[in-house]
């Protein structure tokens, strides 16, 4: 069978916060094979491990769940889905203005979505209340497409 | 995270030395609240010399120990921001609320 993706992986861990570091590394191991800058490699750990925040604290509110990741990679873009079967967004329009937070007392920045949203090229946000989010990144990998643009020369 | 004290100076270093998460930031704050309340100390610096990773959690970090330096009378001040550090505290504006020194 071809396979529409030239890799992909699947990650599913339990809803703790101790999961955030296992999660972003794991997708930052997996994105290495494209080659990317550390700056593009930080980017992309920022922004998962905002979502898998989202997820955790937002969309279980500590409670035991699982959180499933799945990464794609099609020639140079990195695709990364992740989601939850927690209580989902009421307002996802609100729940992405800067600043905007449900629990601000436990200083939390409201800055989740702006990091993804800058650190990452394209983000979809599904949502149902009482079922669950699901966050779909995408982000171009540059470096490779330069060292393909110079061994060409 | 390692905490250094100068008397003289009554200033505070605070030097995270762990990646900053929602995970990670729960110890960073009970340890910073402690030694805030522990010198009351004119300025507190937070170093992220050896911070490989941030993520918004370190905003809500910073805001917090704001708050707190000033309702103490305190001065909240960051030093050695790394690059991933640098471009998260440059998004959400925290840099215009406070300083970055050299230490």
């Amino acid at each position: 069978m071809k396979s529409k993706f030239d890799n992909e992986m699947k990650l599913e861990f339990l809803s703790k916060s101790n999961n955030e570091a296992f999660a972003r590394i794991t997708v930052a191991a997996f994105v290495s094979q494209l080659d990317p800058t550390i700056e593009e490699l930080a980017d992309i750990k920022t922004a998962v491990s905002e979502a898998v925040t989202n997820s955790i604290v937002h969309g279980y509110e500590d409670k035991p769940g699982i959180v499933k990741i799945i990464s794609r990679i099609k020639d140079n873009e990195i695709t990364i889905e992740i989601s939850d079967n927690g209580k989902g967004i009421e307002d996802i329009e609100v729940a992405k203005q800067p600043l905007y937070t449900t629990k601000p007392n436990l200083e939390r920045s409201g800055m989740g979505f702006t990091i993804m949203e800058s650190f990452m090229d394209k983000i979809e946000i599904e949502s149902v209340l009482g079922l669950g989010t699901k966050i779909t990144m995408k982000k171009t990998i540059k470096s490779m497409k330069l060292e393909e643009e110079l061994t060409t020369l | 995270m390692e905490s250094k004290y100068i008397e003289e100076d009554k200033l505070l270093i605070l030097k995270v030395t762990e990646e900053i998460d929602e995970y990670s930031v729960q110890k960073i704050r009970r340890k910073a609240d402690y030694e805030i309340e522990r010198y009351m100390p004119k300025r507190v610096v937070f170093d992220f010399d050896s911070v490989t990773f941030m993520d918004s959690a370190g905003i809500g970090l910073l805001m917090g120990r704001y708050k707190m330096a000033n309702m103490l009378g305190g001065k909240l001040e960051i030093a050695n921001l790394t690059q991933n550090v640098k471009k998260i505290f440059e998004m959400c504006g925290i840099l215009k609320l406070i300083p970055v020194v050299n230490l």
